[in-house]
């Protein structure tokens, strides 16, 4: 048994609306918005790295549970857009918080990344103790390689996420949760070093069409639950028409699914985690809330998580 | 009816237009159909034929024509 603890995020300070990608692109804001439903995202400083935005996610996550550093067994760290091969910034994530020696992970994992680390940190709480999953990127840094391709660039932005779990029972309780992988598709969505993001969006968005309400549909099947029963459904931030889509395959209003897409774009990893601390500290879940996690990302990896207020 | 008919009507239902494209014409390039609008596609083609099309078939090329979805289509009888 484990429960979630705190939420917590961090956006960089630099706004870049539409109109700023719009000219270096050639499109107008209003087709940026229509085609993704994102009117601007935030962009890290040149010297901001994924662990420097990491670590004040997961800053502000410790505060809200009233922890420290001291009290985490383990980390965990997911990113796709480390700056470097190895190390990760796992082990950096921890040491900066003050908790050298403690065991750090990193999940070189883009978008899926937060969820994929809640799923393990669920299981291993009980041999760890508490654990804190951080999910960060600094997708600017590879979407403003030259040359800029329209269909990736206008999508992406930076920040970071952080979730505590801890083993136990109580509010916020995991209930179950789903993931899968499929290296099928790994050519359809892939960053190599140094090179642009390469994408066969279509080949993307109709996969995640279809699995990502799948997933949802297995893990609330298999827990006997409804999607209509769901308070509130936090998945990746990706577009808003593929969220709407998702929606509309599991038969329920997409005002049932949070979206901060319009204000930050895709952070990839990051952006389950970021609409979580942000519907967790807006909406304060009642007892019995179900809140029902989803995620879908290069790999290709999918899933989902079932967690009871 | 046969099956191109029955398409037809499939992709003039999803793309909310009347007008029909050149059985071989790229449905995409011809602006009929859009990333988010393929999945809709699949799903009434899904429906319509009583298929359960499985996601190693998702290929969008498959889906690009007319021709291209009645090939698959019969591919599948």
């Amino acid at each position: 048994m484990a429960v979630l603890k705190a939420f917590g995020a961090y956006l960089p300070a630099r706004i870049v609306p539409n109109r700023e990608l719009g000219a270096k692109l050639n499109r107008t804001p209003d087709w940026i918005l229509d085609v993704s439903g994102i009117e601007e995202r935030r962009f890290a400083a040149p010297d901001e790295t994924v662990a420097d935005m990491a670590v004040a996610a997961a800053c502000a996550c410790l505060e809200r549970a009233g922890m420290s550093a001291g009290d985490i067994g383990l980390f965990i760290v997911a990113s796709g857009s480390a700056e470097r091969r190895f190390p990760g910034p796992a082990p950096t994530v921890a040491s900066r918080l003050g908790a050298a020696g403690a065991p750090a992970i990193d999940l070189p994992m883009a978008s899926a990344g937060g969820l994929f680390g809640m799923a393990l940190a669920a299981q291993l709480a009980g041999v760890y103790g508490n654990i804190l999953v951080v999910a960060s990127e600094k997708m600017s840094a590879v979407v403003t390689r030259e040359p800029m391709e329209q269909g990736v660039a206008i999508l992406f932005g930076d920040g970071a996420g952080a979730c505590i779990i801890s083993p136990g029972d109580g509010p916020a309780r995991i209930v179950d949760s789903v993931l899968h992988s499929d290296g099928a598709f790994a050519e359809d969505l892939r960053l190599e070093f140094e090179a642009p993001l390469a994408m066969n969006g279509r080949s993307v968005i109709m996969q995640a069409s279809r699995k990502i309400p799948s997933a949802i549909a297995e893990l609330l099947e298999r827990n006997h639950r409804q999607a209509s029963a769901v308070k509130i459904f936090l998945m990746h931030q990706a577009n808003q028409n593929l969220i709407n889509g998702v929606a509309r395959a599991l038969d329920v209003p997409a005002a049932m699914f949070y979206s901060n897409i319009r204000g930050y774009g895709n952070t990839s990893s990051a952006s389950m985690l970021i609409a979580a601390s942000e519907w967790w500290q807006s909406h304060a879940p009642a007892p019995g809330d179900l809140i029902c996690f989803a995620v879908f990302g290069a790999g290709f990896h999918w899933g989902a998580m079932l967690v009871e207020a | 009816m046969d099956n191109r008919a029955r398409i037809i009507t499939i992709l003039k239902n999803v793309s909310k237009k009347d007008s029909v494209p050149d059985a071989d014409e790229s449905l995409f390039d011809s602006g009929y159909l859009d990333s988010f609008a393929l999945p809709d596609m699949v799903s009434d083609l899904e429906r319509e034929f009583k298929i359960k099309i499985p996601d190693s078939d998702l290929n969008p090329r498959k889906f690009e024509s007319i021709s291209r979805i009645e090939s698959y289509i019969e591919s599948r009888k």
